[in-house]
């Protein structure tokens, strides 16, 4: 009998507990998964059956030594390699300096992708250009693949004058049209089912356009979740479909979101292939990717992946996760690192060393300290300026009816 | 001109619709191959296609929330909510999404969506085949409203409805469907010889935002929506008291300027609708007259209203709005 099963004869229904509670020692099992352990299918052939293996196994490419192993290895030029660990560098350092903004009262809130920089970063680039991105908050790191400038970012999360989003949702809460980065929404999982949407706009109107979503362990909990699954299930749309599954949905551990073996395998009654991947592997992420992306293209529709990792950081700046998992959980997390993973990996390759590592870790400090002071210059968060007060107005409907009309009139600004 | 009943000239806005524009698409629960419960969407599938006009999974947020992203993605989705009263599974959809993606995105995103819906009573389907819950999307700014209430005007607002760039709740009162109704369950006629049955063969369309004044008169005003205009013509009526009759037909944002200069010439007023009273859209029309127009008033302004109730099943005729309600509503007025 298992400890869970043994706290669960304590009370009258099954109440998931998470491995550890603070104070205890991070119970995290080693991983046996290798990366010869799974097999390169098909993506023009497989079918959801194929992938059984997949789902309930662990897609990985780079093995306990950082060496890339096994079918999946996508086998990419070491210049995009280099590319994306400087793009995981980039959102780390940046994450860094806008919470400490947030802890100085610079900012109003914000929200790290520690620890699972590699994800939307790596899954990006295994995309092209025309393809949508559709995210959670935890998926920021697509801008930076996509070119966004660093400061129209901080600018947003200021919601100073240049902020396109023009004050009017919290700090992360990025838009960015021009890379095909829909507009990130607070309530979870919306953007699931309406990726499915977008999809069928794109496959409707015959352009070999593919959307990406992501959604979390917790959040996989919303109905948007299933809709989205039946709906890909239904049309079979070209749409890639992600459960970040980091553990914890705040203090939620995924033990509690679902009593299931796990998410990957969900999408497998829906006749959709499933994938479990090493969350912190840069190369796996990649390779199952453009796996999922040349099926879409094919017009063989959707695929669903569980991306298993670890959110070492806190949920949000809100948020004090040593009050409810072990302060140092994250150290013991298998998966290790991502941007550790994949810098070793290009050292272990003769593609770069500590010394290049350091220049580019210092090289990009010292652009988002320009970036922020830059984008201060639009206004802070105490003293603006801010958006003027007439586009709270603006924005609502195509024009402005009557009634918000008079309303504004009636604020006089 | 061609003589239509309500389901008819609905389904000719969609056809005409469908066949002027590719990027409007039609799902929902039972539209494609069967033609919709109510038979709105009857042989559409068949004339443009398996991929323009589909039946969805039975799942209303799931249809929401695809045509969300159709609708960011350069398509005009209308979707049919079989009755309004199954349209709450997609109300974060519609609420927290659809009306405020062109807000949140600070304008880079919108989602032209119309969601066609019968609503209302009067067909013996008890709690939850009876609903009219239009106020629970007038306070949701970023949507507009739309009520039809005869073949006419349904064409009519249809068609801008769809053409909007805004997201639409488009309610079709269902007991409205096949002829008007008068309060009178023994006595429903069909809309033959109906003037509003009445509707142009092609392309038409009426200005969303506009109100029809439906008679003209000068004693009172009576405001109304749905089928509860033709409730409200036969309680008229009934009064023996010269009242114009304001069919409001867009709710959001309704048209304040037809009701201000009926209400400087009548001096009363009493609105109509079924939904039940309490934080009814009838409330929201009545504080913005006193707003508006207070020394107009030579009375208080009557709201004739479903209960606050549960909508029931076989004593449904004394839940409505009836045309008796209605006539000693206005004798009330005029002789306050």
């Amino acid at each position: 009998m298992s400890d869970e099963d043994k706290a669960n004869k304590s009370t009258p229904f099954r109440v998931g507990t998470p491995p550890a509670r603070p104070g205890e020692k991070p119970t995290f099992s080693s991983w046996d998964f290798q990366p010869e352990d799974l097999k390169k299918l098909d993506p023009l052939k497989c079918t959801s059956k194929d992938t059984e293996k997949h789902a309930y196994g662990l897609l990985r490419v780079l093995n306990d030594s950082n060496e890339a192993k096994g079918e999946w290895d996508p086998k990419l030029d070491p210049d995009i390699l280099r590319k994306g660990l400087e793009y995981m560098m980039k959102l780390r350092i940046f994450d860094d300096r806008m919470m400490k903004m947030q802890r100085t009262g610079k900012l109003s809130f914000y929200m790290r992708s520690l620890g699972e920089e590699a994800i939307a970063i790596a899954q990006t680039m295994a995309l092209e250009e025309q393809d949508w991105i559709f995210p959670s908050y935890r998926q920021p790191g697509a801008q930076f693949v996509r070119g966004r400038d660093m400061v129209s970012m901080i600018c947003h999360c200021i919601g100073n004058e240049l902020d396109n989003v023009k004050g009017r949702q919290m700090p992360v809460h990025y838009t960015y049209k021009e890379g095909r980065f829909i507009s990130i929404s607070s309530p979870v999982g919306t953007q699931f089912s309406q990726a499915v949407g977008v999809a069928m706009a794109s496959a409707y109107k015959g352009t070999d356009e593919v959307t990406i979503t992501w959604l979390g362990d917790g959040t996989s909990a919303q109905g948007d979740y299933h809709y989205g699954l039946n709906f890909a299930s239904a049309f079979k749309p070209p749409v890639i479909l992600n459960v970040v599954n980091n553990q914890w949905a705040i203090s939620t551990h995924s033990n509690l979101a679902t009593g299931g073996v796990n998410f990957a395998s969900r999408g497998l009654s829906y006749d959709i292939p499933c994938f479990r991947v090493d969350g912190n592997d840069f190369l796996a992420l990649y390779s199952i990717t453009k796996w999922a992306a040349e099926r879409c293209r094919a017009g063989l529709g959707p695929t669903h992946i569980e991306i298993y990792t670890y959110r070492a950081g806190a949920h949000s700046s809100s948020d004090d996760p040593s009050r409810y998992r072990p302060g140092d959980e994250a150290e013991f997390w298998p998966g290790g690192d991502p941007v550790e993973r994949l810098k070793m990996h290009l050292i272990k390759i003769g593609e770069w060393d500590e010394k290049r590592d350091k220049e580019l870790t210092e090289k990009i400090d010292s652009e988002v300290m320009a970036a922020y002071k830059e984008a201060v210059k639009y206004g802070d968060l105490a003293n603006g300026p801010f958006p003027p007060a007439s586009t709270i107005f603006s924005d609502v409907y195509e024009e402005i009816p009557w009634h918000i009309q008079e309303q504004r009139e009636e604020l006089g600004k | 001109m061609v003589e239509m009943n309500m389901i008819q000239a609905l389904n000719s806005a969609l056809d005409i619709q469908l066949k002027n524009d590719d990027s409007v698409v039609i799902f929902g629960e039972d539209v494609g191959f069967f033609g919709g419960v109510f038979r709105v969407t009857d042989t559409l599938q068949q004339k443009y296609g398996k991929h323009r006009v589909f039946d969805s999974p039975l799942a209303e947020g799931g249809i929401a929330a695809t045509a969300f992203g159709m609708g960011i993605n350069g398509l005009r989705p209308v979707v049919e909510i079989q009755f309004a009263d199954y349209i709450f599974p997609a109300y974060d959809q519609i609420v927290n999404e659809i009306s405020k993606i062109r807000y949140r995105s600070g304008g880079e995103f919108s989602t032209p969506i119309t969601f066609r819906t019968p609503a209302g009573g009067g067909i013996k389907g008890g709690n939850h085949h009876s609903q009219s819950p239009e106020a629970q999307f007038t306070h949701t700014p970023g949507i507009k409203v739309v009520y039809c209430s005869n073949p006419n005007n349904a064409k009519g607002l249809l068609t801008a409805a769809i053409e909007s760039n805004d997201p639409v709740i488009f309610f079709e009162p269902k007991r409205c469907y096949r002829g008007p109704f008068y309060g009178d369950p023994h006595n429903v006629p069909t809309w033959a010889g109906h003037p509003k049955s009445e509707v142009p063969e092609d392309y038409y369309k009426i200005e969303l935002g506009k109100a029809d004044i439906v008679q003209e008169g000068s004693e009172c005003t009576v405001i109304a929506w749905g089928a509860m205009v033709h409730v409200a013509e036969k309680g008229i009526k009934e009064s023996g008291i010269s009242c114009e009759l304001i069919d409001l037909q867009t709710l959001i944002p309704f048209d304040k300027d037809t009701i201000v200069n009926s209400i400087q010439k009548t001096g009363r007023c009493v609105i109509v609708h079924e939904a039940p009273k309490t934080s009814g859209f009838g409330a929201e029309i009545s504080a913005s007259i006193q707003e508006r127009c207070f020394y107009s008033l030579e009375s208080p302004i009557t709201r004739v209203t479903g209960w606050d109730t549960p909508f029931p099943h076989s004593t449904e005729w004394d839940y409505l709005p009836s045309p008796e309600r209605i006539a000693t509503a206005i004798k009330n007025t005029i002789e306050e």
